[in-house]
């Protein structure tokens, strides 16, 4: 059957699974939106303000399920627009097949009108990127993609389609979409031998990051943990994948982690680092990091060993592979002494905001979101102060139902990602959890929640200021608050019935929750502007380059 | 710093080069030098490297590179265990007899060919293993050098 390159796309689409994709329309693409409109029933295309929005749903929509999010956007300006949300999705290792248009392939090379070289542009935030040159190529480029963006450590791929392939018309045959599972080899031996580094230890901590939560392992790590009450840290990568209930599960690590999370790794004589890489967010100072125990290194990704830190023992698996493997060969321990330690530790030594109802703290606004929105609502934020205080005190006891932008770090993540997850989930909560300087980047997405009517609850923490950099400015730069004061007079009630979205505000603990329980009621999306004070502070903090030795609690 | 020889084996896909050089740009490894060249495969090209670093960039170079979708393997190469050649061509000023003379006995040394000489100047052609070329140039840079042209390596396992 001969067809053109537009309908091939939609065939692959189909045919990979990509039921839902995120977009934005323009004279490059046409011929695709086109090929979409006489397949609407086949492909959902959600059409977004801005192909920021487009990547970061697309992005959160893979978050929330797992499966490849896709992304489309028009040449040019369309495709550097993607650019910080693949970028996004590269840092957190997120499946993506983003697809551009790109002027016709005589146009190449002339800085044509909506003219740039994507290819080159996102070469090193994507696994890899394809320039389709030939229609020929097209139907193998787009499997390609969504087989390299699925494989291994998963990540983004850009496919570049000129607007002369999506018309050209070749033979196409519909394939199945190959079986992306690795099978780790991972010799007896290796099991064996990290095996007895964990049976000999006797201050063990377990690290864990998102690759636990990629490849689905958080029982198989309960297992490894009870087996032997080896006590386990995990990143902000990792959060939902214990429940936080689980007396070995110690919480988050790193820069804002608990105390006792940071000092039982100070002071542990074997660390198990589990998906997760040693980010300069987490290994403060590397040099000062775990500087007591042996530390062996288990990723999926080889070049992930000895990157950030020179480790003692390794083995390139995926997490439940491994767990799996080891598990037999590790021995029941009691670990009384350590456990009493960190117990100790927990005690004395962890943060405890105070309470206070007459204002919005927001710790009491995350654990009544916690309480209102239950178990199986999916929290995304933004990035600065709120994000961290959602990774404290949110409470996510299941993986895919914290999303955040951890290694990039991209401010104004949040709207687009609520979409895509609540696009993923249409039967769960999506709260949204932001900040005034991170909505204000992005909010302009709030009109896509409306057109598809998607309950997404916006909590707003205003404090009238860029709140991270501010703390860091009081903390750190005596006070000088450049350009963290914007003195904007954005009213978000107004600004979200603007948008057909509906708009509430509250100034205390009680108002919060009787906003949230209006929210939960409401048809469409809402915003809770929760105006609170610019003093407040996300602690503990172990500042930049240090170590737990140095950390802030007050 | 150490000098690292690495002999990769990449699709001959347009842009492979960029891909390359942008992976080694955004890591911070430092290249010496990077030749590519065909093969009797046309849909595969051999990248000789030369890069600068310790063995702990090593390792992250071959891993990082290991990685990129067009890689097909990637080696490393020791001078003394492979055919590994480079060439240079050096213009040195040359205008006494004393220092021609000088030219020559030091062309004779190292192996190297007097392509060319001039009232003033002597161009001199060294085809040698890097460490060698490393040495030779040491030398004739007690002489000025007008102008200096290395072709990077090319390498192959025995």
């Amino acid at each position: 059957m001969k067809i053109n390159g537009s309908q091939i796309l939609v065939e692959v689409l189909v045919e990979q699974g990509a039921d839902t994709i995120f977009g934005y329309p323009g004279g490059s693409v046409l011929d695709i939106y086109d090929a979409l409109y006489k397949n609407r029933d086949r492909v959902h295309h959600v059409l977004t303000a801005h192909e920021q929005g487009a990547a970061h749903a697309a992005d959160g929509y893979a978050r929330a399920t797992g499966r490849t999010g896709v992304c489309l956007a028009t040449s040019g300006p369309g495709a550097t627009n993607l650019v910080t949300g693949i970028a996004t999705a590269y840092m957190d290792s997120i499946p993506m097949v983003a697809i551009t248009g790109n002027v016709g392939t005589k146009l190449i090379g002339k800085d044509s009108f909506q003219e740039v070289y994507i290819g080159g542009i996102t070469m090193p935030i994507t696994k890899h990127n394809f320039m389709v040159r030939r229609v020929e190529e097209l139907a193998d480029a787009l499997r390609d993609a969504f087989r390299i963006a699925q494989t291994g450590r998963p990540g983004p791929v850009l496919v570049d389609i000129p607007k002369d392939v999506m018309v050209a018309e070749c033979e196409f045959e519909n394939k199945a979409p190959l079986d992306t599972t690795t099978v780790f080899d991972v010799k007896q031996s290796d099991l064996q031998r990290i095996a007895a580094a964990i049976n000999e230890a006797k201050q063990p901590v377990l690290y864990f990051g998102g690759g636990v939560a990629t490849a689905d392992a958080g029982k198989e790590l309960a297992e490894l943990m009870h087996k032997a009450n080896i006590p386990a840290v995990g990143t902000i990568m990792a959060i939902g994948v214990l429940p936080v209930e689980d007396p070995l599960y110690m919480g988050m690590i790193g820069m804002h982690g608990k105390v006792s999370s940071g000092f039982a790794v100070d002071k542990a004589d074997l660390i198990v680092a589990i998906g997760a890489r040693f980010s300069d967010r987490v290994a403060t100072d590397p040099n000062a990091f775990a500087p007591n125990a042996k530390v062996i290194h288990v990723d999926i990704d080889a070049a992930e060993i000895n990157k950030n830190m020179a480790t003692d023992d390794s083995l390139v698996s995926d997490a439940k592979t491994f767990l799996q493997g080891v598990l037999p060969f590790v021995q029941p321990r009691e670990h009384k002494e350590w456990l009493a330690q960190i117990a100790d530790w927990q005690q004395r030594m962890d943060y405890r905001p105070k309470d206070d109802d007459s204002v919005i703290k927001p710790h009491q606004i995350m654990a009544a979101i916690a309480d209102m929105a239950g178990e199986d609502a999916l929290i995304v934020t933004d990035v600065g102060q709120h994000q961290m205080w959602a990774a404290q005190y949110s409470r996510r006891n299941k993986p895919r139902h914290f999303i955040t932008s951890g290694g990039l770090g991209t401010m104004g993540f949040g709207y687009g990602a609520a979409i895509g997850a609540q696009m993923a989930q249409p039967g769960k909560r999506v709260i949204h959890i932001t900040g005034d300087g991170s909505f204000h980047m992005n909010l302009n997405e709030m009109c896509t929640s409306v057109s598809n009517n998607l309950p997404i609850i916006t909590v707003l923490l205003n404090n009238q200021v860029l709140g991270m950099v501010y703390q860091w400015q009081t903390m750190f730069y005596g006070e000088r608050y450049a350009a963290t004061e914007p003195e904007r007079k954005t009213d978000f009630v107004k600004l979200a019935e603007a948008f057909g979205a509906h708009g509430l505000r509250c100034h205390d603990l009680a108002g919060f929750k009787q906003a949230f329980a209006q929210a939960l009621q409401n048809q469409g999306p809402t915003v809770i502007d929760c105006v609170m004070d610019r003093k407040e502070r996300v602690l503990p903090m172990i500042p930049a380059g240090k170590s737990v030795r140095n950390i802030v609690i007050y | 710093m150490q000098k690292y020889i690495l002999s990769v084996m990449v699709k001959n896909n347009a842009g492979v080069l960029a891909r390359v050089s942008s992976l080694f740009g955004r890591r911070g490894f430092n290249i010496d030098s990077l030749t590519v060249s065909a093969t009797t495969d046309p849909k595969v090209s051999r990248m000789s490297i030369i890069v600068q670093g310790d063995e702990a960039t090593l390792e992250q170079i071959i891993k990082q590179v290991s990685k990129l979708e067009e890689t097909i393997w990637i080696d490393q190469l020791w001078e003394d265990e492979s055919y590994c050649k480079e060439l240079v061509f050096v213009k040195v000023l040359a205008e006494t007899p004393d220092a021609r003379e000088s030219i020559r006995e030091i062309a004779e040394v190292y192996n190297a060919n007097i392509v060319e000489s001039t009232h003033n100047a002597i161009i001199v052609e060294l085809t040698e293993v890097p460490s060698r070329i490393d040495a030779f140039l040491d030398v004739i840079s007690n002489f000025e050098i007008i102008e200096m042209c290395r072709s990077g390596v090319t390498a192959m396992v025995r």
